[in-house]
C-alpha cells in the first residue's frame, strides 16, 4: 500500500511557479495575440447548427472517396458542397459528411429552398451503389442565427455569474483574476479551432462551457487555499504565499487533470465521430485550464493586490 | 465528521438503494419487465416489476434514431388573416347602419375606413366601438387590454385608423399555436407512431419529434400541408385563360386543376359553402364510378342540409372541392345528395388516398408551417451511438480505476466504490426522473466520471498533509474532510453555474449533456462527502490503523 504512485509526487514541493511569473504572462499573451490575430484572419470553421444548410451523414462501401461525393452533389448547382469523412469503424464501410450551404432566399422562401435542396441531395447520393443516409440536418437562416447569439450569450452569462459568485465567496480581486483567467481559456481554445480547423458547433459551445467551469474549479482550489495561507501566514510577503499555495495544491490539481484526460482520451478515442470534437475541445481545454489556475489566475492576485487582513467571505 | 449517527446512516443506505434500484431496469430486457399486450402493444409490468420502478432511461432522438423538425408558424400571413377578418367585419357594421364608407382598407398595420361625408365620422366610429372588446386570454377570461385601438385621424377628417394591440396579437398567437399543436398531434397519432412529442417552441414555433421516423419527408409532408378544404359552385361562364390569369369579375376566383397535364384551371365562386369543419368523418373506400380507391367522406348535421340544399337547386352544375389552393375534385351534381355524405375520387393510390384521410380528420391547421429546423438520425446511426458511447464510459470508467488505485492505493478503493455509487445515481436519477439521455449526456456522464474524482482527491490531498504534520490517523482524516469542504463546494457550485446556463439557453440534444453534467455534480458532492467518508470510517473502525496509508 505503501507503494501507491502518490508518493512519487512530492507533498512539500518548491516549484518556483511565481518567480516565472513575467515568462508566463508574456507566454499568455502571446498565445491571445496569436489565437485572436488566427481568428481575424483564418476564422472558424463553423458547423451546420452555425452556418445553416444541409448536411447528411452517410455509409459507404470502402470504394467511394471524397472526390467522387463531392462531384456528385457539386453537379446539382446548389452550391459549393462540403465533404469530410468522419470516422469509419469498420474497414469495409465508410463514413462521409456531405453539407450543402443555407440556400437562398428570405424567410420561407429560404426554409423551402432547404427542403428542395435536402431532397435533391439525398435523391442524387443514393443512386451511389450500397449507400446508406444515417442521418439528415437541415438548419435554416433564422435558426442558425439564433443559436449563434445564444451561444455567445451562454458563454457571456457563465463568465457573468461566475465573477458573481467569486465576488461573493472571496474578494473581488480574486473575482478579477478567475475571470480574466477564464477570458483567457475561451480565447485560446477559440484560437486552438482556428489553427486546427475542427469544427466549430453546438457541441464545442457546450465543451467551452465545461471548460469554463473546469477551469473556475481549478482556480477555485488554489484561492481556496490562498486565502487560508494568508490568514496562516500573516508576515509572509505575498508572492511567496501565492507560490506556497500553488505548491500545496499541485498534487492534486495534477492528478484531478490527469483523471479527467484520461476519460477524455477514452472518449476522444472510442466514443464516436461526433462526440470527437467536443471531446477534443475539453482535452485542450483541461490543459489550458489547469495551466492558467497555476500562471494566470494566482500571479495576476499580486497586480491586483488582495487585501490581506479581509474578513470578508469565507467559511 | 467521523460520527454517523443512525438516521444518518439509514438515509445515506436509501439514497444508494434507490439509485440501484432505478438503475437496475436499464439492465433487464423489456420482455422479462413487461406483459406486452399484442392487441394495442400497451405495457403492463410483470413479476417483480410490479413492485419495484420499471421504467428505463428516456434515450434522446440521437440515440434511438428518429426525427425532429421545428416548423415555424407564419405568423404574418396570421396576421394579415385577422386584419382582412377586421376589414369585413367593419365593413358589415357600417353597412348594418346605414353609414357607407368610401373604402376600407388595409394599410401597412392599419385599417383604414374612408367615410365619403366626414359628418359621419364621428357616428361610425361610435358603431365601430362595438367591435371592440377586451382581449380573451389564455384562460378564456377577459383581460385588461383591448382587442383594437380605434382613432380619429387628426389630418383626414374623413378616416378612422384601426389597429390590433399588441395584446390582442400575443394572444391570437398564442391560440394559433395550440390549435396548431393539436391539429399536428392528431395528424401524427394519424400515423401510428409511439411517444411523438408535439411542443411549443418558442414564440411562433412548434416542435415535432417522432422516434423511430426514419424519413423526415413523410412527417414534414403531414404537418407542412395546411388542409384548408372548401367546396365551392363552379362558374363555367367564365374563361379561365390558359394560364388561369384571365381576369375575374368580383366574388371569383381561378384556381388549378390538381393533377391535370397540362394544368387546367377552373372559375370558381369565391364564397364557401362549406368548409373542412363541416366534415365529420372520411375513410378510404371504393367506389364503382373509379377503378382506384376513393376518399368518402360525409358532413354533420348543418353540412348535410346546406349540401343537399345545394344540390337540390343546382342540378347539372359543378361543384368543385378545393384544397390548399388546388381543385381537387369538381363532380357534376346529377342528383340531390341528401345523406349528408360523398366522395373525392380520381387518381389515389391508396397511399395518397390514407394521407389525405389523416389530414381531413385531424382539421386545418390555422396557418401554413415551414420546416425551419430538421435533424434526423436513422436507428442504425443512433444504435450504433449508444454501443460506442458505452464503450467509451466502460473503458473511460476502467481507466480512472487503474490510475485510482495506482495513486491512492487503499484511499483509491474508497473514492472507486464512491465512483460506482455515483454513476448509479446519475443513472438512476435519469430514469427516476424520467429525464432524456442524448449523446452529448454520455459525454456528461464521461466527463463527471474524471472530474468526480476531484473531491476526493482534494479530501485525501488533505488527509495526507495533515497526516504528515504527526496527527493520528483519525484525526488527519476527521481534518482533511472538514477542511477540505469550502474548496468542495466552491469548486462544484462554479461547474454547476455552467450546466445550468448550458440547461437554460442550450438548444436540442447539448440539453442533454447540461442535465447529466449538473446531476452528476450533486451525486459526486454526495458519494464524495458522505459516502466514502462513510467508508474512511468503516475502515478506521475495523482495521485500527495506526498510520495512514498515504
Amino acid at each position: 500500500m505503501k507503494l501507491a504512485l502518490i508518493n512519487l509526487l512530492p507533498t512539500t514541493a518548491k516549484v518556483p511557479f511565481i518567480r516565472v511569473r513575467f515568462v508566463a504572462l508574456a507566454l499568455s499573451a502571446l498565445v491571445l495575440l496569436f489565437s485572436l490575430f488566427e481568428f481575424a484572419n483564418v476564422g472558424i470553421n463553423f458547423g451546420i447548427d452555425f452556418r445553416g444548410g444541409i448536411q447528411t451523414e452517410v455509409e459507404t462501401g470502402s470504394t467511394t472517396t471524397t472526390e467522387e461525393l463531392r462531384d456528385l452533389t457539386a453537379a446539382l448547382e446548389l452550391g459549393e458542397p462540403r465533404v469530410q469523412e468522419a470516422g469509419n469503424t469498420d474497414p469495409e464501410r465508410r463514413t462521409f459528411l456531405v453539407a450543402l450551404p443555407l440556400q437562398p432566399g428570405e424567410g420561407t422562401v429560404g426554409e423551402e429552398a432547404n427542403q428542395t435542396a435536402r431532397q435533391t441531395m439525398e435523391t442524387a447520393l443514393t443512386s451511389v451503389e450500397g449507400l446508406e443516409i444515417r442521418g439528415t440536418t437541415v438548419i435554416g437562416g433564422a435558426v442558425s442565427r439564433e443559436l449563434v447569439v445564444t451561444g455567445f450569450v451562454a458563454i457571456g452569462v457563465a463568465l457573468f455569474l461566475m465573477l458573481v459568485y467569486i465576488w461573493f465567496r472571496f474578494q473581488w480581486q480574486y473575482s478579477l483574476g478567475a475571470v480574466l483567467a477564464l477570458v483567457h481559456d475561451v480565447i485560446a481554445t477559440v484560437g486552438m479551432f482556428s489553427v486546427t480547423q475542427m469544427t466549430f458547433d453546438l457541441a464545442t459551445v457546450a465543451a467551452i462551457l465545461t471548460i469554463v467551469g473546469y477551469s473556475m474549479n481549478d482556480t477555485v482550489v488554489v484561492y481556496d487555499r490562498i486565502r487560508e495561507n494568508l490568514r496562516k501566514y500573516k508576515k509572509m510577503p505575498l508572492a511567496d504565499v501565492l507560490n506556497l499555495s500553488i505548491n500545496d495544491t499541485l498534487s492534486r490539481t495534477i492528478l484531478t487533470s490527469a483523471t479527467t484526460l484520461v476519460a477524455l482520451v477514452s472518449l476522444y478515442l472510442i466514443g464516436g465521430a461526433s462526440l470527437q470534437g467536443f471531446a477534443f475541445a475539453m482535452i485542450w481545454g483541461v490543459l489550458i485550464g489547469t495551466y492558467s489556475s497555476i500562471f494566470v489566475a494566482a500571479p495576476l492576485l499580486l497586480f491586483t493586490d488582495v487585501e490581506r487582513e479581509s474578513t470578508q467571505g469565507g467559511v | 465528521m467521523l460520527y454517523f449517527g443512525r438516521w444518518k446512516l439509514l438515509t445515506i443506505f436509501l439514497v444508494v438503494l434507490a439509485g440501484i434500484l432505478f438503475t437496475v431496469p436499464n439492465l433487464v430486457p423489456e420482455e422479462e419487465r413487461y406483459t406486452i399486450s399484442e392487441i394495442d402493444g400497451s405495457r403492463e409490468p410483470r413479476g417483480i416489476w410490479r413492485f419495484i420502478p420499471s421504467a428505463t432511461i428516456n434515450l434522446g432522438l440521437d440515440l434511438q434514431g428518429g426525427s425532429h423538425i421545428v416548423f415555424a408558424v407564419d405568423m404574418d400571413e396570421v396576421r394579415t388573416a385577422q386584419m382582412e377578418g377586421l376589414a369585413a367585419d367593419a365593413r358589415q357594421t357600417l353597412r348594418n347602419e346605414q353609414l357607407l364608407p368610401r373604402s376600407v382598407s388595409l394599410v401597412g398595420d392599419e385599417v383604414v375606413v374612408l367615410m365619403i361625408r366626414p359628418d359621419e365620422r364621428q357616428q361610425a366610429f361610435e358603431q365601430l366601438q362595438t367591435l371592440n372588446g377586451p382581449v380573451t386570454t389564455e384562460f378564456g377570461g377577459p383581460s385588461l387590454a383591448q382587442m383594437y385601438e380605434m382613432r380619429l385621424d387628426p389630418d383626414d377628417p374623413s378616416a378612422i385608423r384601426i389597429s390590433v394591440t399588441d395584446e390582442q396579437f400575443a394572444a391570437i398567437k398564442t391560440r394559433t399555436l395550440s390549435q396548431a399543436i393539436t391539429v399536428i398531434r392528431r395528424r401524427i397519432d394519424g400515423l401510428g407512431t409511439t411517444d411523438p412529442t408535439i411542443a411549443r417552441a418558442g414564440e411562433d414555433r412548434v416542435l415535432v419529434q417522432v422516434p423511430g421516423a426514419e424519413d423526415p419527408q413523410e412527417i414534414i409532408d403531414l404537418v407542412g400541408t395546411q388542409a384548408a378544404l372548401s367546396f365551392h359552385m363552379v362558374d363555367s361562364t367564365i374563361d379561365p385563360g390558359p394560364n388561369g390569369q384571365a381576369r375575374t369579375p368580383p366574388g371569383r376566383t381561378i384556381y388549378p386543376v390538381a393533377n391535370t397535364q397540362p394544368i387546367q384551371y377552373l372559375a370558381v365562386e369565391t364564397r364557401q359553402l362549406l368548409t373542412g369543419e363541416n366534415l365529420t368523418n372520411s375513410n378510404v373506400t371504393t367506389h364503382p364510378n373509379y377503378t382506384g380507391p376513393v376518399v368518402g367522406f360525409r358532413f354533420d348535421t348543418q353540412g348535410a342540409l346546406v349540401f343537399g340544399d345545394v344540390t337540390t337547386n343546382n342540378r347539372g352544375r359543378q361543384f368543385a372541392i378545393v384544397l390548399d389552393g388546388e381543385i381537387i375534385s369538381a363532380p357534376r351534381i346529377n342528383e340531390p345528395i341528401l345523406g349528408g355524405s360523398g366522395i373525392i375520387g380520381g387518381g389515389y393510390t391508396y397511399e395518397t388516398a390514407s394521407q389525405l384521410v389523416i389530414l381531413l380528420n385531424a382539421g386545418a391547421l390555422p396557418a401554413s408551417l415551414t420546416p425551419v429546423e430538421e435533424r434526423t438520425v436513422s436507428p442504425s446511426l443512433g444504435h450504433d451511438q449508444i454501443e460506442s458511447g458505452k464503450l467509451a464510459i466502460i473503458i473511460g470508467f476502467a481507466l480512472v480505476i487503474v490510475f485510482m488505485l495506482a495513486a491512492y492505493g487503499v484511499f483509491g478503493v474508497f473514492s472507486i466504490m464512491a465512483l460506482m455509487v455515483n454513476v448509479v445515481l446519475i443513472l438512476g436519477s435519469l430514469s427516476g426522473l424520467g429525464m432524456t439521455l442524448t449523446l452529448p449526456g454520455i459525454a456528461g456522464i464521461i466527463l463527471t466520471i474524471g472530474m468526480a474524482v476531484d473531491a476526493n482527491v482534494l479530501i485525501f490531498e488533505r488527509i495526507r498533509e495533515e497526516g504528515l504534520k504527526g496527527r493520528t490517523p483519525a484525526n488527519a482524516i476527521q481534518a482533511g474532510y472538514e477542511q477540505a469542504l469550502a474548496a468542495i463546494l466552491d469548486a462544484n457550485v462554479t461547474t454547476f453555474i455552467a450546466a445550468s446556463v448550458l440547461y437554460l439557453l442550450g438548444a436540442g440534444p447539448v440539453r442533454g449533456f447540461a442535465v447529466t453534467l449538473g446531476v452528476g455534480i450533486i451525486t459526486s458532492v454526495f458519494t464524495a462527502f458522505v459516502f466514502s467518508r462513510l467508508l474512511a470510517v468503516l475502515w478506521l473502525r475495523g482495521f485500527k490503523p495506526k498510520q495512514l496509508p498515504i
